[in-house]
């Protein structure tokens, strides 16, 4: 009796195997035909991405502030191992009584494995330097101001192909290591430009600091920007698909904020080895060593790892609040006069307009994420090759 | 000056030196210097290097020198008193060189540590008091800290709450001497000294730097000095401290020791080498660390030990050699004989003559 059900059901389970495995090998056939029908080629977007990228070349607005003598004409040059200061004269006092805030921009083509770089720098001499520093910050905040609407109109203008982005992307923030953590300088400075652009504060001339003293003036610098709600510029979340080593960078770098810096034009030999560095009776310190300072990191981050997503903030955050308040304060002022007339041509608030805003929007940041891709992928081929 | 009005005869030294002095013939063409006991006792900075009395030849031993030796125990007994004011930004570490300088916590840090670091709205004048012995010789050293210079967006006339405490210190001192019953020993708290703290910027002097010592150094000794001076490369250093001389020469700014104080010869050759030197570089520190076997005070940073003492490293020593070990007295007497007696000069010469009655005084003094 059971040996007869049992002669079956073993039967139909063969059967059912077969015929599974008939149909497994059958779709998977049927798949890959559907597959090199279906290919359609897009893949290599990526690559044609960079190549036009590669053609167009990358474009970086810094921006320094900080009184004068915190370096940072000398960490610029250690950056971005350029010599971008030197015809520059320095001023004595006499000069400077009367010095306002000015802005002087310098602007360098960096050209490194076939990518080039347009990298401009925003100095800003006279910086809290006078004995009245009343708003000193002003002739800064109009300056990006003053980018943001040069965008602003082109972006809204007839011919579009051309636009420049002279947008700062970045403004560095040097903080004197004398003190003992923010002066009043610095904590208004900070809040007159932590909504116009991405604020990331350093601790200048890190050199003339001990260990203990670095780590206490960071953790009260940190307790300060908290306290005083100055947004500085946030490192994004790591995905959660990115390796542990990149985390644990990540990690270092979010906990090592605000970084100590210290930069070099000269070269010293130590160690058999020629490295940037400063030569001191006691001691020689090595700018790219990590137990000296922070340099490494700085530079990490600022164009290896997220000069991109500076850009991006840029973008899509700064900028979006400061055409969003263009705009509203336009068309408050349009119901108020109810004139055509503006110093900035009128963007028809109609919505088609707006919607094809979106969708090059989207388009724009597809393409970024396609070119970090392809960044990475770069990455890999390279290692690939010196492997 | 003060040519009208005669200094009264014996007006009691308020200092005795570290090192035994010796007797100074006293100088015709010195206006400013003490009149009193005898021959002039005036006060050689350089010991070993003495002028002899001046005129006839002695014929035999009477002892005159032993004065020195009774002025010295008497001053000894008493003990006396040095007040140095230190100014600069936050942070610059005055209190840890003053602490340095004399080896004794005498920061107003250091007694009573609060940790916060708060900005003062305006400067504040904060002084303390330590006794420190040395050697039988006993100082009232009083620290006079300035918190909050420099600290505010806006710095004008910061300096003013500072400039109103050493004419208040002047004020006090002179109300003290034109009593008819006087103490026998004026409490001396007018400011001898006051500390300059330069930032080593590298560059230049700061505006506020330059505001400050022009309007101060008429008033009080000013003796400017480059903090943290290990954030600088030997070269860097050496740029620096041209400029800033340059620049202190340009504003007209005197700096102790002041050109125009000069004695004679010996005292301007070794002062012009001072000037030269100026302003030190320093560094300070209170903590000791292990160097070739030595214990020495100093800073440890990832890549070497900064000595304080060591004069390749910076010139903490020429300070406190100059200051403290031969220069302390002459602080003080420039400060009396010179600054004072310009304070007191515009006092009575605005009062047309006549020092006002104050509060302690019942009878009219009759100057």
């Amino acid at each position: 009796g059971i040996l007869s059900l049992s002669l079956p059901l073993s039967l139909s389970l063969c059967l059912a195997c077969c015929l599974s495995l008939c149909l497994s090998l059958c779709l998977s056939l049927s798949l890959s035909l559907s597959q090199e029908k279906q290919y359609v080629g897009f893949a290599t977007l990526p690559n044609q991405v960079h190549r036009k990228s590669v053609k167009k070349g990358f474009d970086f607005t810094l921006m320094v502030a900080g009184e004068s003598g915190m370096g940072k004409s000398t960490l610029v040059n250690s950056l971005f191992l350029t010599d971008l200061y030197k015809d520059r004269k320095l001023l004595n006092s006499e000069e400077r009584i009367n010095q306002t805030v000015e802005i002087i921009k310098h602007t360098v083509d960096i050209e490194e494995k076939g990518v080039k770089l347009k990298l401009t720098i925003v100095d800003t001499p006279g910086f809290g330097d006078a004995v009245n520093n009343n708003e000193c910050w002003k002739p800064i905040t109009d300056y990006i101001d003053q980018q943001f609407e040069q965008y602003f109109r082109d972006e809204s203008g007839l011919n579009r192909k051309n636009i420049q982005d002279n947008r700062v992307h970045c403004c560095l923030y040097f903080i004197p290591p004398f003190g003992h953590g923010l002066r009043p300088v610095d904590v208004e400075f900070m809040k007159a430009l932590h909504e116009k652009v991405n604020v990331v504060p350093l601790i200048a001339k890190a050199d003339c600091l001990t260990p203990n003293e670095i780590k206490k003036l960071k953790d009260r610098v940190r307790e300060e920007i908290e306290r005083f709600g100055i947004k500085v510029y946030q490192f994004p979340e790591c995905d959660s698909d990115e390796d542990e080593e990149f985390k644990q960078l990540d990690k270092e770098l979010k906990e090592c904020c605000p970084l100590a810096v210290i930069g070099s034009n000269t070269v010293v030999e130590t160690r058999g080895q020629r490295v940037r560095g400063r030569l001191y009776p006691w001691g020689i310190v090595e700018v790219e060593n990590q137990s000296h300072c922070d340099f490494v990191k700085l530079r990490n981050m600022l164009i290896r790892s997220h000069m991109h997503d500076l850009k991006d903030v840029t973008c899509d955050v700064h900028y979006e609040n400061y055409r969003a308040q263009c705009i509203q304060d336009m068309t408050s002022k349009l119901t108020q006069d109810n004139r055509m007339e503006s110093p900035i041509p009128i963007l028809p608030l109609s919505t088609p307009d707006v919607e094809t805003d979106r969708l090059i929007k989207m388009k724009d940041e597809e393409l970024a994420r396609m070119q970090e891709m392809l960044n990475k992928m770069q990455q890999q081929i390279h290692d690939g090759k010196d492997q | 000056m003060s040519e009208s009005i005669i200094p009264p005869e014996v007006r009691p030294k308020p200092a005795v030196p570290a090192k035994p002095p010796h007797v100074a013939a006293p100088s015709p063409t010195a206006p400013h210097g003490p009149s009193g006991l005898g021959g002039g006792v005036g006060v050689d900075r350089v010991p070993g290097l003495g002028h002899s009395g001046g005129g006839s030849t002695l014929l035999g031993y009477i002892g005159i020198d032993t004065i020195i030796e009774q002025m010295r125990k008497k001053t000894m007994k008493a003990g006396f008193d040095f007040n140095i004011m230190i100014v600069g930004y936050s942070g610059l570490g005055k209190s840890t060189l003053v602490n340095t300088l004399f080896k004794s916590q005498v920061s107003r840090w250091s007694s009573g540590w609060g940790g916060e670091h708060k900005i003062p709205k305006t400067v504040e004048i904060k002084a303390v008091s330590h006794v420190i012995e040395e050697g039988g010789v006993k100082m009232k050293l009083t620290v006079i800290d300035t918190p909050g210079f420099g600290d505010q967006i806006n710095n004008e006339n910061c300096w003013d709450p500072i400039s109103k405490y050493i004419n208040e210190q002047y004020e006090k001192f002179l109300k003290e001497e034109v009593n008819i019953a006087r103490k026998k020993r004026i409490p001396d708290t007018r400011v001898h000294c006051c500390l300059y703290f330069i930032s080593p910027t590298g560059h230049s002097l700061r505006q506020l730097d330059i505001e400050f010592m022009k309007h101060l150094s008429r008033v009080v000794n000013i003796i400017p000095v480059i903090a943290k001076s290990d954030t600088m490369t030997p070269d860097e250093k050496n740029e620096f401290k041209h400029r800033v001389r340059k620049e202190l020469e340009t504003y007209g700014i005197e700096y102790y020791p002041q050109n125009e104080f000069d004695d004679d010869m010996e005292d301007k050759n070794e002062n012009d080498k001072i000037r030269e030197a100026m302003p030190f570089a320093v560094v300070g520190s209170d903590k000791e660390y292990q160097v070739n076997g030595k214990r020495v005070l100093g800073r440890k940073t990832a890549w070497g030990v900064v000595e304080v003492e060591n004069p390749n490293h910076c010139e903490f020593a020429l300070l406190r050699d100059f200051l403290i070990r031969s220069h302390l007295q002459d602080l003080k007497e420039v400060t009396h004989n010179i600054h004072y007696e310009t304070y007191r000069a515009r006092r009575l010469n605005d009062n047309g003559g006549l020092h006002p009655i104050s509060a302690n005084n019942t009878q009219e003094s009759n100057l």
